[in-house]
């Protein structure tokens, strides 16, 4: 049975796309046939950072508008069996979307993928009500600071209230917290929240911590998903999130200041 | 955009267009060579005439001269010719155009004073007008090129758009019935459509799509192609499938065949 998964976060600029990229990826390494859709309508990056960017024609709102067939649409990754991406429209906006539309194509990819992760544009409007109206899981991407956590929570209340299985009164979304951009230094120096501040304020499962990193702002601009780069921190934390939601049980990493030598203090080695 | 979305919601769209139009200017209704000389001038190019809507001009008809629009509308429905409407005229002449079905139009401004019936016929000058004296001056009946504008008010020209700003990413402009110009860059996320063809004038990283109507003979030029898609009357290419010899350099881009030519201008 395919399952819907939403990332998002409220807050913008926190490493949704990023973090769809990484994920998607991560589960079709383990085998799972995945589709990633970019419900940024008008700001569209999951192609750059999927690096699929030159090979668009059609896009998720050609085939909700009936313009094109969902296989016209979908770009298989090069890189990786089993990953597909459906990139947005950016001449268009968010009103291009429609429950029904949506619906439809969530539908048709539920039928041949294995997981379908819809990357969700920042806010609480009708672009991020759209990526998350559907959702089987939800994963929350939230930085370490507090105006991300209060967004986290405030969109955590809408998954609650206006998803569907909200609407139908049926099983509740499972959440997940994904904690981004953990800079170990700063959080020891105590201007970043710890791990467990934004676990009591958020109070649901963590996913994951995916350690700042110059790896991800690198793999962004040459249109890699930092999952690949496994010598990265941020890419093993990335699989290590994915295999933790495949109900793996995986130690979190990267949560001690690694033993830094003469040398290290001397160059100031922060990656 | 609200209003974008009323327009989805209703069950209609109500909307401005343009379309080409042959008038047909009405001197002897009552010559018995009338139709016959039509039906002959249909002959020669019947795809061009079939189901054509015409408007009716009865300017050159004498005063006094009776007209019967049911009756002669029935006729031009025979040979294959939709009487639409009626230009100018007579108060009485556009109340009974009205009667019988037939939208008034304005007179039409700074009417064209002659027109050559044989333009365009392949006619010589030689071969005069004698045989077909009786013609209301029809347009030329050549199918594959455009008619010459007996009426030229009533035909829009192909129109330029130009526009002399960068074009944003996210942005769409739509050249209907003409060219587009743009005089700076075209940001990538943009999409430049055109129902003829595109020129730019700057880096090209956006989409440009020429000839959308279908028009083949379309072109798309740009000083520098970094475009993510270019397209022509509906053949497309993405940057993935261009070759790296043309990338960042002046081109136009072309059919041939059916098939989508990219070459480098040089000059």
């Amino acid at each position: 049975m395919a399952k819907i998964i939403t990332m998002t976060s409220g807050k913008g600029g926190v490493g949704k796309t990023t973090s769809s990229a990484a994920f998607g990826t991560g589960l079709a390494m383990r085998g799972f046939k995945t589709c990633i859709i970019d419900f940024d309508v008008g700001l569209r990056n999951l192609d750059l950072i999927m690096g699929c960017e030159r090979r668009v024609v059609f896009d998720f709102i050609n085939v909700v508008n009936g313009e094109a067939r969902l296989n016209q649409a979908l770009i298989k990754d090069k890189r990786v069996e089993n990953l597909f991406i459906l990139p947005t429209s950016q001449t268009r906006d968010k009103d291009a979307l429609t429950k029904e539309g949506v619906e439809k194509v969530l539908d048709e990819l539920k039928k041949e993928f294995d997981y379908i992760l819809c990357d969700s544009p920042a806010g609480i409007e009708k672009g991020a009500l759209m990526a998350l109206y559907f959702a089987d899981h939800a994963i929350i991407v939230t930085n370490p600071e507090v105006s991300s956590v209060r967004d986290s929570d405030r969109i955590l209340g809408v998954i609650q209230a206006k998803s569907r299985r909200a609407e139908l009164g049926l099983e509740p979304v499972q959440e997940h917290l994904l904690l981004t951009r953990y800079d170990l230094d700063r959080v020891e120096k105590g201007e970043m929240l710890k791990v467990d501040d934004v676990l009591e304020i958020l109070a649901i499962p963590l996913l994951g911590i995916i350690p700042e990193s110059p790896a991800v702002l690198k793999a962004s601009n040459v249109g890699m998903p930092v999952v690949l780069d496994d010598k990265s921190t941020a890419g093993m934390a990335y699989s290590d999130a994915v295999a933790r939601f495949l109900g793996e049980k995986v130690e979190h990493r990267f949560l001690k200041p690694e033993k830094k030598g003469f040398f290290d203090r001397l160059l100031r080695r922060t990656a | 955009m609200s209003t974008q979305v009323a327009y989805r919601d209703a069950p209609f769209q109500l909307r401005g267009a343009n379309f080409t139009m042959m008038v047909l200017r009405v001197s002897d209704p009552r010559n018995p060579n009338f139709f016959p000389v039509l039906s002959g001038k249909i002959a020669q190019a019947p795809n061009f005439f079939r189901n054509a809507p015409v408007v009716l001009d009865l300017d050159d008809l004498p005063a006094g001269v009776p007209f019967d629009f049911d009756n002669f509308t029935g006729l031009l429905r025979n040979l294959g010719m939709i009487a639409i409407g009626l230009q100018g005229g007579t108060p009485e002449q556009q109340q009974a155009a009205l009667k019988a079905g037939l939208a008034v139009l304005p007179q039409a401004k700074g009417k064209a004073e002659t027109f050559d019936p044989l333009a365009g016929t392949g006619r010589s000058p030689a071969q005069g007008v004698h045989n077909i004296q009786a013609q209301p001056e029809p347009p030329a009946p050549v199918p594959a090129t455009p008619a010459p504008a007996p009426q030229p008010e009533v035909i829009v020209q192909r129109t330029t758009m130009i526009v002399t700003e960068p074009v944003r990413s996210g942005r769409q402009l739509y050249a209907a019935g003409g060219d587009l110009v743009v005089v700076g860059p075209v940001s990538p996320g943009a999409e430049l459509v055109a129902d003829g063809s595109i020129h730019v004038y700057g880096a090209l990283r956006g989409r440009a799509l020429a000839g959308v109507s279908g028009d083949q003979t379309a072109r798309i030029f740009c000083q520098s192609l970094e475009a993510e898609l270019v397209s022509i009357a509906g053949l497309y290419r993405v940057s993935d499938d261009m070759d790296k010899d043309i990338r960042r350099r002046q081109v136009q881009i072309y059919l041939d065949n059916g098939y989508l030519h990219i070459d480098p201008v040089t000059v």
